[in-house]
């Protein structure tokens, strides 16, 4: 204490002791590599993500001779990513703000079976099958009743003091004992057609996905977004006299970040709808079957357009609104928060009505698919949900975690998953190795953020 | 506040209004009165030391006045206006700033975010980060011209470069009261004396500060009066000009008034 080094000097400007570890060797090797990256100003955690998630794809698609990467393969796999991603996004601010949601499986099933009750039953008894507005009443009470529910889960949480642990547990248990209780074991089907849209299925020849050029439009919308994104923040720092990154970086990132988008968009619209939709849909619009069959594209699916208006609604209230910077000032330190002025009950409420929403979203989505609302619905959905958030970097002490990195892990884990079912691995194996794969995740990311100290 | 100033004499200068006035605080923990019926006041442009030992409950009533715990009873004035004080958006809504002696940092968030957490600017419904980083950067950069970590967490920062971003942010909104819980006590020689600077200016610009610490030099170096607390209770309050660091030793460590020491007990504190 009594020396008095500026710290600035030893952190960084410290002779390099002669003899060089191993490590410390790899290190300046890749140096000049690093140093790019600084000047991209990216997550390297997100870019070690990234570079996982390719060894992924590439192995299995080497192992599957072909199978895992095609367009079929790559658009189911986003389908079945859509539903644990959209609720990924909550559960990060969740275990930001130090809290955890175990009930979301539960309460996915539950608002699944109230919603299918609304649209299968309550409506068509008293205003007729099938109406054009049946889909959306019964999306916006599904949302509406899990926000509440979410809501009074956080309630108890943050008002009454009771441990997040506890009160989700307890909420597992009482919404999945709730739908038994209701259900009396029954699977509640069909449902109305309009709403099977939202599982990205096919009813006839309505397919849930938004076709050939709406799915190039969506793709160029987002990259003149990213583009348009990227110019102002520039402009921004500029005019503030803030450094800003070289010119290069600008447009790699750009580049790269469209590439991405157009490559979804791409891959989607490569994916033809079954023979015999296309064949029902040539009939319907009198078009002549070419003899190596018809090639209609599918396009991006709607549970991945859903995923991706969640995605950035929660990214914008995880980033650019007080509620979401006093989530992560909460996870960061509480007693700050609170000193800050912050209401920290009423801000720990919100992420779990935020989280409720999200589940009666993926119930949608989940209940949609199967054309039916089925009493195990969403059983085990907590951890993948939780699993998904966790690889993506969020970090149970709280306060650190993204929603691009929850969507990730989603992805990460989803892969692993559909590509072992390609193998043919058993399910009890599939288990194993996500268990396994996500302990060593947290434990290299743990190992590399003490190094990063 | 119209009573108070009809009861001054004209001899006294009009700022001899209180800035602040704490009258007759009392805080229990459960049985324990960690404070119990402590009056002390601060003028404006004024540094008054609060001093004791741990445990003498100088944190426990400066947290009254920052709106960290409300006190049980007792009376809070600001300009001689009784104000209700019971978190601490109303305190800093009076112009109370607090420097906490732990900084109360969220140490994922970067410097801007902390210095502006709870009063964000915004603007078009969304944060404006650009707008507080901007302001971040000037008020930070009279304290501490090398600092320039503006983006990382600051949990990165050294202990200099986080005392100056809490700092920051009590000074950046124009306070009128200033409390430091012992601002230096985990600073590096270099950092307390820009601290010290930093308190003369602060004082010259007509801002009064309650400096609490159990640095009996600091506090003699820097304030005019001393308000000594000793088991919950105010010992005294005393001109700096007027006492030896001993005999405010000797209120500290036996929690008796400089006028009933005697000259045994005094020497006995060097033994």
């Amino acid at each position: 204490m009594g020396v008095s080094v500026p710290s600035e000097v030893t952190a960084e400007g410290q002779p390099a002791p002669p003899i060089r570890s191993f490590v410390d060797s790899i290190r300046s090797a890749l140096a000049p590599v690093t140093e790019r990256l600084r000047y991209l100003e990216i997550d390297t955690r997100m870019l070690g993500m990234l570079l996982a998630l390719v060894i992924i794809w590439v192995g299995f698609g080497i192992v599957s001779g072909g199978t895992f990467l095609t367009p079929r393969n790559l658009w189911n796999l986003s389908v079945q990513s859509a539903s644990i991603a959209i609720m990924a996004t909550g559960m990060v601010l969740v275990i930001v703000s130090r809290n955890i949601d175990l009930s979301v499986g539960s309460l996915l099933g539950f608002l699944g079976y109230t919603m299918a009750m609304v649209q299968s039953v309550w409506i068509p008894q008293r205003l007729g099958f099938e109406q054009p507005y049946t889909w959306i009443v019964t999306l916006a009470i599904g949302l509406a009743l899990g926000a509440l529910i979410g809501g009074l889960q956080g309630f108890v949480v943050a008002y009454g003091g009771v441990p997040s642990f506890i009160v989700t547990l307890g909420g597992l248990l009482i919404w999945r004992g709730l739908i038994f209780r209701y259900a009396q074991g029954q699977t509640l089907a069909p449902l109305d057609t309009t709403f099977q849209m939202l599982g990205g299925g096919t009813v006839g020849t309505r397919v849930g996905a938004l076709g050939e050029w709406p799915s190039w439009v969506l793709g160029l919308a987002l990259c003149a977004g990213i583009v348009y994104a990227l110019i102002t923040s520039r402009r921004r720092r500029r005019r503030y006299g803030f450094p800003v990154r070289p010119r290069w970086a600008e447009v790699l990132i750009g580049a790269v970040a469209c590439g991405i988008v157009l490559g979804v968009v791409w891959v989607a619209n490569s994916y033809p709808l079954p023979p015999n939709v296309a064949a029902q849909y040539a009939e319907e619009h009198k078009i002549a079957i070419p003899p190596e069959g018809l090639f209609i594209p599918t396009g991006i699916a709607f549970p991945v357009v859903i995923m991706l208006i969640v995605t950035l609604v929660v990214t914008f209230l995880a980033t650019r609104r007080r509620f979401g910077r006093y989530v992560y000032a909460i996870g960061g330190n509480p007693d700050a928060a609170a000193l800050a002025g912050i209401n920290v009950r009423r801000t720990i409420m919100l992420t779990f009505a935020l989280m409720g929403a999200l589940a009666a979203m993926s119930a949608a989505v989940q209940t949609a698919r199967l054309d039916a609302a089925v009493t195990n619905l969403g059983v085990q959905n907590e951890l993948d949900v939780i699993s998904a958030a966790v690889i993506g970097g969020t970090s149970f002490a709280g306060g650190i975690g993204t929603v691009p990195g929850a969507i990730l892990g989603a992805v990460v884990m989803q892969s692993l998953r559909s590509g072992m079912v390609l193998l043919l691995v058993d399910s009890p194996t599939q288990d194993i190795v996500v268990g396994v794969v996500l302990v060593a995740a947290v434990g290299l990311d743990t190992l590399l953020r003490r190094r990063g100290k | 506040m119209a009573l108070a100033e009809h009861a001054q004499t004209p001899a006294v200068a009009p700022q001899r209004v209180p800035l602040v006035e704490l009258r007759n605080i009392r805080v229990s923990f459960g049985g324990v009165r960690a404070v119990d019926g402590v009056t002390i006041d601060l003028y404006p442009g004024e540094v008054v030391g609060v001093v004791g030992g741990n445990g003498a409950g100088k944190t426990t009533l400066m947290r009254t006045l920052s709106g960290a715990r409300p006190p049980d009873s007792g009376q809070i004035f600001v300009s001689g206006q009784p104000v209700t004080i019971s978190n601490p958006r109303d305190a800093k809504a009076l112009g109370v700033e607090t420097i906490y002696q732990t900084l109360a940092l969220a140490d994922n968030l970067d410097a801007p975010a902390n210095v502006f957490l709870g009063r964000e600017l915004t603007g078009g419904g969304a944060l404006d980060d650009s707008a507080m980083e901007s302001a971040t950067r000037k008020v930070i950069g009279r304290l501490n011209p090398n600092f320039k970590n503006f983006k990382s967490p600051v949990l990165r920062l050294s202990g200099g470069q986080r005392q100056a971003v809490a700092i920051a942010r009590a000074i950046h909104f124009n306070a009128r009261a200033l409390i430091m819980d012992e601002p230096t006590a985990a600073l590096g020689p270099a950092e307390t004396a820009q601290v010290h600077a930093l308190i003369r200016q602060l004082k010259s610009e007509g801002i009064g500060i309650f400096l609490v610490s159990h640095d009996i030099h600091d506090v003699f170096d820097l304030s005019e009066r001393i308000s000594v607390v000793y088991h919950g209770k105010l010992v005294g309050t005393v001109n700096k000009n007027d006492v030896t660091t001993d005999e405010v030793l000797g209120m500290i460590i036996l929690g008796k008034p400089p006028t009933k020491l005697t000259r045994q007990e005094l020497a006995e504190l060097h033994g």
